[in-house]
């Protein structure tokens, strides 16, 4: 393929093209985590789930020779950790927020633990489907090729903001999450509820995970995670717990981590590691802007512990 | 003390036998029910150790020869168990006031990065002055961090868990682009670290042991932290903050002053714990800053329920395990995370054990009460 000198082109169009390989991770954990939170409860571990579920589809990919299958399997260990969150929980005065940051170790370093034998070989990948046929510049091309879980996730986010608001089980869920009292006086049991929309979420976290093994950065090793599960969290607060919300702050999430690769695709390495910080930066600075003393944030499931 | 659980309720006795027995139980069921989770932890490890066809008694026994089973094993534990005490004050202390802040790490590393900073320009002073200046400066690197998260907490209602871990990536990121940037030692080709300290700034060995003066800087912070938080009328401000905020606001209590303060004390000792790294161990700030202590702190100040003197045999005993961890690699052929499963493990089950607290009728007070 013959290079076409793009100039500082290139940084916007990597940027995009960056934007849309680095966020899909961020949209599954986020999508997960919003199901989770708008029950009532919070899970810090999906860090932990991420890892184990990148971990498990690599693992899995690399032995069956098929990513989806990997893919398949990471949902089902994300969905176990999930339930096995959600069913701690249940007991009175244990805390879901300490629970989560145990899972958050405990996860990893199961992953870490089984995952040694898979650091070296290398697994099928994810196909990509080359929406940028139309150009002729490489560069268009590359930014273009969009994995296809990342359109899963896109209409993953319209179909969760499209249930939450017209499926009984959307309304199950929100019930539950604003108030257990006027869930049981429902009849429904908020627990239970609680616990699969964590298990929901956890399987989620997992295709997040699998991403991450299977097609960007696409190898196994025990750096594949820099905090996206944990990221994802403060995401879906910033997006007010809407499924449509939580796509469009992973798409800039996604664009701020892929700030600092594009800088130095174009040859700037001065302050590398700084720009490597952008993603973390920005959470922090979008958390301060959206928090507030005084008051709950707006749209806030009433039974979330973090935002009591 | 776990025979008078099954001792019947006593009616009659000494008033002096029933106030040891109250004094007994009140304290009894802290102690208890830590241990307990402990063990129980450790026998899941076993069942999951022997699912994967390895011996747990063979782990268990290379665990206590690596940790604790010889003179040299036991200097190795204590030097892994410095930093671990003073990562676990910085759980420890906001704790107290209701805090969850899991960000240590990065005041650790930042602390480091702050030390070796300030000993380049220092070299050629007296060896006091440059300990404590650099012991300063790290305190100070640490204490604004983790400050930061305090006062984004009250101020902003930003919550502290998340923001504490986003720092601590934000502060490796700091980090290293000072390593390998402004700060580096030009000379450090393979692996990028500042400049090396002046010898007369390392903190040496204790006397008779092979164990750095950190070790009893930490036990001396963790006995500082538990009269400040006990003794003083800033810890009994902070508990009753940590118990109900509204309630201390009513009684007039600055809660956001004793908020900021705790959190900047704790990322100060944080950062200490980065600062004894540098000038007892590395030598020059470096990647291996990063190695993880801030989050074996997390665990080590859950398992000794937030009290700063129960963190000083926790974090003996999580030295213990993780200075066991290269015998394991090697006799066992297990992988290197085998100590973070283990320690993930005892992390649930002592926070599951929470449900436990109140539900034992045994270690109610007013059960060993003469009744007069």
């Amino acid at each position: 393929m013959e290079t076409t000198d793009i100039g500082l082109w290139g940084v916007p169009l990597a940027i995009l093209g960056g934007a849309i390989r680095v966020s899909t991770p961020f949209i599954f954990v986020s999508l997960g985590e919003a199901i989770t939170e708008r029950s009532g409860r919070i899970n810090l571990g999906l860090e932990g789930i991420l890892v184990f579920g990148a971990m498990t589809a690599y693992a899995v990919a690399y032995l069956t020779n098929s990513p989806w299958l990997g893919v398949l399997a990471a949902m089902a260990t994300g969905a176990a950790f999930g339930l096995f969150h959600g069913w701690i929980c249940k007991f009175p005065k244990v805390n879901d927020i300490a629970i989560g940051i145990a899972l958050m170790l405990f996860g990893s370093g199961l992953a870490f633990f089984f995952g040694k034998p898979f650091i070296q070989p290398s697994a099928p990948d994810l196909p990509a489907i080359p929406l940028g046929w139309w150009s002729s510049i490489p560069q268009v091309q590359a930014a273009l090729s969009v994995n296809v879980l990342f359109i899963l996730g896109a209409a993953l986010a319209v179909l969760l903001w499209w249930a939450f608001r017209n499926t009984r089980a959307g309304l199950i869920l929100r019930v539950v999450g604003d108030s257990s009292d006027a869930a049981r006086a429902m009849g429904l049991n908020p627990d239970t509820v609680r616990l699969l929309a964590t298990a929901v979420g956890g399987a989620f976290a997992a295709v997040g995970g699998a991403y991450l093994s299977l097609y960007y950065p696409g190898s196994w090793n025990e750096g594949i995670s820099s905090g996206q599960g944990l990221m994802a969290v403060a995401l879906v607060i910033f997006a007010r717990w809407n499924p449509l919300g939580c796509f469009a702050a992973a798409l800039l999430f996604g664009g701020a981590g892929a700030l600092g690769p594009a800088l130095q695709s174009v040859g700037v390495t001065q302050g590398y590691y700084l720009f490597y910080a952008a993603p973390y930066i920005l959470t922090l600075l979008i958390m301060i802007a959206t928090s507030s003393p005084g008051r709950t944030l707006a749209g806030a499931p009433g039974e979330l512990s973090i935002t009591k | 003390m776990t025979d008078i659980a099954s001792r019947p309720a006593p009616g009659f006795q000494s008033p002096a036998l029933s106030a040891a027995l109250e004094w007994l139980a009140r304290r009894a069921e802290g102690v208890v029910i830590p241990l307990a989770a402990l063990v129980v932890g450790m026998a899941l490890f076993s069942v999951f150790i022997a699912l994967i066809g390895k011996s747990p008694t063979q782990l268990y026994e290379l665990m206590w020869r690596g940790g604790f089973g010889s003179w040299f094993s036991i200097q190795n534990t204590l030097s892994r168990a410095a930093p671990l005490l003073l990562a676990a004050l910085c759980v420890a202390l906001p704790a107290r006031l209701g805090l969850v802040v899991i960000g240590g790490e990065g005041a650790i590393v930042l602390g480091g990065v702050a030390a070796a900073a300030v000993a380049v320009p220092l070299a050629g002073a007296p060896s006091f002055v440059g300990i404590a200046l650099m012991g300063i400066a790290a305190m100070l690197a640490g204490g604004l961090w983790i400050g930061a998260v305090g006062a984004l907490r009250h101020y902003r209602a930003v919550n502290e868990t998340i923001s504490s871990l986003l720092m601590a990536y934000i502060a490796i990121a700091l980090m290293n682009h000072l390593v390998e940037g402004p700060l580096r030692d030009p000379a450090s080709l393979n692996k990028p670290s500042t400049h090396t300290i002046d010898p007369a700034f390392v903190v040496g060995p204790i006397p008779g042991m092979d164990v750095h003066w950190g070790l009893v800087v930490g036990i001396v912070a963790c006995v500082a932290a538990w009269v400040l938080i006990e003794k003083t009328r800033w810890g009994f401000a902070a508990r009753i903050a940590g118990g109900n905020v509204r309630a201390a606001q009513v009684q007039g209590l600055a809660v956001g002053p004793l908020i900021v303060g705790f959190c900047a004390l704790a990322g100060g000792f944080a950062g200490l714990a980065g600062m004894i790294e540098v000038s007892a161990v590395q030598g020059n700030a470096n990647g291996s800053l990063a190695a993880g202590y801030g989050y074996t702190g997390i665990l080590v100040a859950f398992l000794a329920r937030q009290n700063p003197l129960a963190i000083i045999p926790v974090a003996i005993l999580l030295g213990g395990i993780d200075a066991s961890g290269g015998l394991l690699q090697r006799r066992m052929d297990l992988p290197d995370a085998t100590v973070q499963v283990l320690q993930g493990m005892i992390f649930l089950v002592i926070l599951v054990s929470d449900t436990l607290y109140g539900r034992f009728k045994a270690f109610n007070p007013d059960l060993w009460k003469r009744s007069a």
